[in-house]
């Protein structure tokens, strides 16, 4: 078979699997009336106000970065397959691109981007 | 040399397509094996996730000098059976601030990302759903989808410490994905491609641990460190810091949507020691000496998912005594091992590897008599 109709297959197992278990447990589970069981858990207490709020920066910072990275790693995937062939020339010119991308870490550190305070 | 594998499954599925091909049209046949291999893949997931299960808590028990689970069943052997049937009769309770098309969205995010990488793994000879060209990517790709399911879970669930939870795991999971990717990329230097079944027909010979030797190696510690992080288990377990969290960001699930993610995490630590196996110990292939004709006779005898399963549980288990040998981390001591110094490392690791394969300095270029190369 072909390989993307067999992916879409590996998609509807996990689409199969989360409905089916939820179809089983909807038939067998009981079901009780109980206004307390809607509340947040937070240990106990009452909750405060939302929490779809400002969140810690640093967190995004290291996504930003993150995002630099990957769109490296997606470039450098199909250089890495063909490695042998494109020899010495391929691998000077890849050098670069990564010299440039390990600058832009080295600036994150120095700016202070990997620092949690 | 031709060796016999008289216990491979190959002639089984072809006997079954041929069948198939024989009795149906073409269309509905495809329909019968789409639908067959849909079926082996949920069962096999949901029964590996009940073995893992169990295996976990006996050898946690053992670890922690106690007995483990011992009640149901001989040595409490069908424990996480009765658990999977309490976990399907418990109440599915419904949030009264979540986002609730987000919060009932969001299993599917998990489970499927995770399916969907697990479908690419060779189990054995002949024994791989999904097999595309760029294998490693699609791996890659796949598996992290998985994190914006921890997003959505906790973000939807409108709860403070599900929003932390999803927060960290978010930071931590793709952090350590570039090392996990990394890692990857330089076994694909090595091995010349990124198709999964080609990268263990290229382990025949030689593993690529060995084969690429110091790079290989190095790739492969950051490799199990950085599958380790993603997982979110062991001393990287801070989303869900049960002592500070409750349960990170699946504390607002109850019943079998709480028994989605548990499934999903012990599924993403087979599918990163099953990558790991596959990319750096050979997969399925069998360990063989140039030249020790009888003895590789005896190690092709057993068959190639033996193989692969018994390489896989040796490096869960490894996961297993990391998870119980070493502390929690903090969070910004977690993030620097990432970015500090496993992702420079890795840049640099990369590099050698490609010099070491240009120089031609591999194992197999060094010593081709050795393997039978020459």
């Amino acid at each position: 078979m072909d390989n993307f109709l067999l992916f879409v297959v590996a998609l509807l197992a996990g689409v199969v699997l989360v409905v089916g278990g939820m179809l089983i447990a909807l038939l067998i589970s009981p079901r009780s009336l109980n206004f307390q069981k809607g509340e947040p858990y937070e240990c106990g207490l009452p909750t405060h106000g939302t929490s779809w709020m400002q969140f810690r920066v640093g967190y995004y910072l290291y996504a930003i970065l993150f995002l630099m990275f990957d769109v490296v790693t997606i470039f450098l995937f199909p250089w890495s397959t063909v490695v042998r062939e494109l020899g010495v020339t391929g691998f000077v010119s890849v050098l670069f691109f990564i010299g440039i991308m390990s600058l832009g870490l080295a600036y994150a550190w120095k700016k202070g981007v990997l620092k949690w305070t | 040399m031709n060796y016999k594998q008289p216990l491979e499954l190959t002639g089984l599925i072809a006997n079954l397509d041929a069948f198939f091909r024989e009795h149906l049209s073409p269309f509905w046949a495809s329909v019968v094996e789409g639908l067959l291999i849909l079926l082996v893949i949920v069962a096999l997931y949901a029964v590996l996730a009940l073995i893992l299960i169990y295996v976990e808590r006996k050898i946690t028990g053992f670890f922690q000098s106690r007995l483990g689970p011992n009640r149901v069943g001989k040595y409490g052997s069908i424990q996480s059976i009765a658990d999977m049937i309490k976990i399907l009769i418990k109440e599915i309770i419904h949030i009264k601030r979540a986002d609730l098309f987000l919060y009932y969205v969001a299993p599917f995010f998990v489970i499927g990302s995770s399916l969907m990488a697990f479908g690419a793994i060779p189990f054995g000879k002949g024994l791989q759903a999904v097999d595309f060209k760029m294998g490693v990517l699609y791996l890659i790709a796949v598996s992290s989808i998985g994190v914006l399911g921890v997003l959505l879970a906790g973000w939807s669930s409108n709860n403070k410490y599900s929003m932390l939870g999803a927060m960290r795991s978010g930071a931590q999971t793709i952090s350590y994905e570039l090392s996990a990717a990394f890692s990857l990329m330089t076994v694909v230097v090595l091995a010349g491609t990124m198709q999964l079944s080609e990268i263990v027909e290229g382990q025949r010979y030689v593993w690529n641990i060995f084969n690429g030797h110091i790079p290989a190696l190095i790739a492969f510690l950051i490799y199990l460190t950085s599958g380790h992080a993603e997982t979110n288990r062991g001393p990287f377990d801070l989303p869900e810091a049960e002592g500070e969290l409750t349960a990170g960001y699946h504390t607002e699930y109850s019943g079998i949507q709480f028994g989605f993610y548990y499934l999903a995490e012990y599924l993403n630590m087979f599918i990163v020691a099953a990558i790991a196996t596959t990319v750096f110990l050979g997969g399925w292939m069998p360990i063989q000496v140039h030249g020790w004709d009888t003895f590789n006779q005896v190690m092709w005898y057993i068959p190639s998912y033996v193989w692969f399963f018994g390489k896989t549980a040796l490096l869960i288990f490894l996961s297993l005594w990391v998870r119980w040998s070493f502390p929690r981390l903090r969070i910004d001591i977690l993030l620097n091992l990432e970015w500090k110094v496993l992702l420079p490392i890795n840049l640099f690791n990369i590099v050698m590897m490609v010099v070491i394969v240009l120089a031609g300095w591999t194992l197999t270029d060094l010593f081709p008599k050795l393997f039978g190369l020459a």
